[in-house]
């Protein structure tokens, strides 16, 4: 059984996903356990993988028992295998934050719901495990439209528009990915990313490589909310549920960013990405703008859950641009980035739909004397925002940390300024909401009317706050650990080729 | 000039299905009616569709199942005859994914059209503005 | 925004026709990807699968992972439709009813309605044609033949071009027929919501329960030939009956799916009356 995890790690949540919309219409009781169920044992096998990817350095397996290229193979190696872990622990720790709400807000449609995110996290953690360049395409797809049907159930005036706007900018992205892939296959014959990249060293000069390249970054930019292909992201994450919000904000747009970083390394090397086609300072210069852009909207914002959007834009840009400079020290920053930003978003959005239950929008100045009524859930938002702006020990800290090492190495002063200047941004924006909930008193009393009942506002409930001072425990002990991270994540980076 | 001549005869599909994807992105940019953008998003993939299976296409070649007899040389059986499977397979996905984004994106503007009962995306947005 | 469409459709159709110059030429067999890949298909898929069609062995055996996936998109299609369009608590709005002595429409008001266990009244749509008997009479001979050919599909999809998704389809447009020539209340008393919900979980559940099911037999997911362990036949043919068996698995689910979508799709979510 052992040998199959990479396997059964896909295929658990899906059997169970099937089994929950089949009982959802015989026992509806039945959908959370077989849902918890459902999710625990991919974390489980993920925390298995990792280590003995950790032994081994490399694990590989064979779908149907045929050998790669006639069949699908799974490629995990560290880096593989660090974003499993985090993708499955923010699933499974969601699930158990926000059961309470789903059960609340969709009685008669939940084993649905259930069955669409666990779909949704089937999705990703087959597009992080696959070796296969059209499987990630399939995959890709599940993700995407798990996702825009969890968006759309979200507030009945402005989310369907928002999910619709996402469905077609999602589409185009998957299609010139698509077509990236085709004209791979027309120029090589194959679609398995290994053999790809063995294949591909000849046709470096021919303009339908390049051109496949562009376009499959393209795609893969388009879904990942890179700046300026970001204007579906503040919309439909701003609209979405609070539990698929804090599901669908810290996953997608970085398993999207692993997946650049896995094209880069793993089927056009380095040295193509970075010296036969002369656009990575561009790119740079563009993720810079892309930080940019994403503070100073996030500045203008009253509404924080927008705000937030904002900053998803701006962590991509810290991304693409660590992933661009071209060294080892920078692309294992974007690496360690991706995982650190994993746990802040869902940190942020899971604190703030939990704040949600005791404010009366979400707007600045509904934080008002929140400290003295919730303190546990806003100390977690307090450690979240320091770690988004960078503070040590915090993980933020140490993969911005990284990044600029990388920067300096790599010769883009730009970038660093960049860097630092939102870091000041972020401190105003997180800062502001801080004073707000600590000094400020409301000027009503304290209740909070709901309906009819006025309901006192009173710490969440534990199913809830538990996973939340877990997750903010996680911040600071995965910044602890950052230096043996790096030393996992840098062997297959060096191993790549980056120097 | 010889030299763009021979490269637009030789491979006139892939021109063909290119300008089509290329109609069918207008399509889901420019226009304003969701459902026209919805018919464009149809025509884009269904033009990607067509790219590769015009891919898999060999000159004399049949349809790759292989008949007990037909096909057959001393030493086994010649893939020559036969067009190349795989791109027919890919597309078999690309078409059930293409329906179902279809189907979702459906069932969304209904529920538009439900709150709103407009389909053009500029009233939408002033009817958004005004509440 | 018409400008920056035509811009960005400019280039990138530019880029896409500039890549075509170094294609093989079309219908080249020397190609790259007629070459590399795709001859072995060809050459062994008969002796390893025993399935003359290649499409079907690739689809089903080689990269059935990805098929797999392809149910799941499908399946996910369905939920999504029920999950965002429907609605489940009664409409208070106008009914029409017929009666059918006489033929004489009656339109109550408010939400009322007319107990349904009585005889002599028909519930119609708001949008009503008369009984049309050729339609009607039609359409119900022609479903059985409809149902046999979509199975004959599924079945013969190794020997010729056909196999799950095509039949389930076929199989889900003779519900729809029903749906289109009757009404939409018949065609779902007939194939009700809850078998349907069921129906689609079972589909997609049968595909990766074989795949499971040759997990538990000490293999790979999915390498069917490990089903020659509990199945009496050889290696090869326990190859070409795990291909039959996801086929039917497939067929189901998107059987359901189909039907599923056209009924949250053309009722707006209330399944009372379609198109």
């Amino acid at each position: 059984m052992t040998e199959n995890y990479p396997a059964l790690l896909v295929v658990v949540p899906l059997l169970s996903a099937f089994a929950i919309y089949g009982c959802s219409w015989l026992h509806r009781k039945s959908c959370l356990p077989l849902a918890l169920l459902g999710l625990a044992i991919p974390f489980f096998i993920s925390i298995r993988l990792l280590k003995t990817v950790f032994i081994n350095g490399h694990v590989s397996y064979h779908l149907g028992g045929w050998a790669p290229p006639w069949g699908i193979a799974y490629e995990i190696d560290p880096l593989n295998a660090l974003v499993l872990l985090a993708v499955s622990t923010v699933a499974f720790i969601n699930l158990i934050a926000t059961s309470g709400q789903i059960e609340r807000i969709f009685p008669d449609r939940k084993g649905a719901f259930y069955a669409l995110y666990l779909l949704f996290i089937v999705g990703l953690l087959g597009i992080v495990v696959t070796g296969d360049l059209f499987n990630l395409y399939v995959l890709l797809e599940i993700a995407s439209i798990t996702g825009y049907s969890l968006i759309g159930m979200g507030n009945p005036d402005r989310a369907p528009l928002a999910s619709l706007n996402y469905v077609f900018m999602g589409t185009i992205g998957a299609c010139f990915y698509l077509l990236g892939v085709g004209y791979i296959y027309i120029m090589t014959g194959s679609l398995n990313m290994v053999d790809v990249k063995g294949l591909l060293p000849p046709l470096y000069h021919t303009s339908a490589i390049i051109v496949a390249f562009i376009f499959c970054l393209v795609g893969i930019m388009i879904k990942m909310g890179f700046f300026p292909l970001h204007f579906w992201l503040p919309n439909a994450y701003t609209y979405a549920p609070s539990p698929a919000a804090s599901l669908i904000a810290p996953l997608m747009t970085k398993v999207m960013a692993y997946v650049m970083i896995r094209l880069i390394i793993s089927v056009f090397s380095p040295s193509f990405a970075f010296s036969s086609i002369q656009i990575s300072r561009g790119v740079v210069w563009l993720a810079c703008i892309a930080i940019i852009v994403g503070a100073v909207m996030a500045l203008s914002q009253r509404d924080v859950r927008r705000m937030l959007t904002y900053i998803i834009v701006s962590e991509m840009g810290y991304i693409v641009g660590g992933a661009w400079i071209g060294n080892a020290t920078a692309m294992s920053g974007a690496v360690l980035h991706i995982i650190n930003d994993v746990l802040m978003t869902f940190c942020v959005f899971l604190s703030l739909g939990a704040i949600a239950r005791s404010t009366k929008g979400y707007q600045i100045e509904n934080f008002s004397g929140l400290f003295k009524k919730i303190p546990v859930t806003m100390a977690t938002f307090v450690v979240s925002g320091l770690s988004i702006i960078g503070i040590p020990p915090t993980c933020g800290f140490f993969s911005k940390w990284y990044l600029i090492l990388g920067a300096i190495e790599g010769g883009h002063y730009g970038f660093i300024v960049v860097l630092l200047l939102s870091s000041l941004i972020n401190i105003i924006l997180f800062f502001r909401i801080f004073e707000e909930a600590f000094f400020v008193y409301p000027k009503t009393n304290a209740v909070h009317t709901e309906g009819e009942a006025s309901i006192a506002i009173a710490e969440t409930p534990f199913v809830t706050l538990i996973p939340l001072v877990l997750t903010a425990i996680l911040l600071i002990f995965t910044g602890i650990y950052s230096g043996s991270l790096i030393a996992l994540i840098i062997k297959p980076v060096v191993s790549a080729g980056l120097l | 000039m010889e030299f763009l001549f021979t490269h637009l005869v030789a491979k006139y599909n892939f021109w063909l299905y290119i300008v089509l994807m290329m109609i069918g992105l207008y399509a889901m940019i420019a226009k304003n009616n969701l459902i026209k953008k919805l018919v464009g998003m149809n025509i884009f993939q269904t033009a990607i569709i067509l790219f590769y299976v015009s891919v898999g296409s060999k000159k004399g070649g049949t349809i790759p199942i292989i008949e007990h007899g037909a096909g057959h040389t001393p030493h086994g059986i010649d893939p020559a005859h036969y067009v190349n499977p795989l791109p027919h397979v890919l597309m078999l996905t690309a078409i059930v994914v293409s329906v179902s984004t279809f189907g979702v994106a459906l069932a969304l503007a209904i529920k538009i059209y439900q709150r709103y009962k407009t389909l053009e995306e500029d009233e939408i947005l002033t009817r958004i503005r005004e509440s | 925004m018409k400008k920056l469409a035509l811009l960005i459709v400019i280039l990138s159709g530019g880029l896409l026709l500039y890549a075509t110059k170094d294609f093989p030429p079309w219908g080249d067999p020397h190609s790259p990807a007629s070459m590399h890949v795709s001859p072995r298909y060809l050459m062994k898929s008969l002796e390893e699968t025993g399935v003359p069609n290649v499409v079907t062995s690739i689809l089903a055996d080689y990269r059935g992972y990805d098929t797999m996936f392809e149910t799941t998109v499908i399946f996910c299609a369905g939920i999504a439709c029920f999950m965002l369009l429907r609605k489940f608590e009664a409409q208070s709005k106008d009914v029409y009813y017929r009666h059918i002595p006489t033929g004489i429409t009656i339109h109550v008001k408010g939400g009322k309605q007319i107990p349904p266990t009585s005889k002599e009244f028909e519930k119609i749509d708001a949008i009503w044609t008369p009984y049309d008997l050729i339609i009607n009479t039609v359409s119900r001979f022609l479903v059985p033949f409809i149902q046999l050919f979509a199975l004959y599909v599924i079945a013969h999809g190794h020997h010729s071009p056909g196999g799950g998704f095509q039949g389930g389809v076929i199989l889900g447009a003779s519900i729809i027929v029903v749906a289109i020539a009757f009404n939409l209340r018949t065609a779902i008393k007939r194939f009700g919501e809850k078998i349907d919900g069921i129906m689609s979980a079972l589909g997609v559940f049968i595909y990766s329960g074989i795949g499971a099911i040759c997990v538990l037999l000490g293999a790979e997911f999915l390498n069917y030939g490990t089903l020659a362990r509990i199945l009496p036949v050889s290696k090869i043919m326990a190859r070409s009956h795990g291909i039959l068996g996801v086929e039917i698995g497939v067929g189901i689910a998107v059987m359901a799916v189909m039907v599923c979508i056209y009924n949250n799709v053309a009722s707006e979510g209330k399944h009372d009356e379609g198109l």
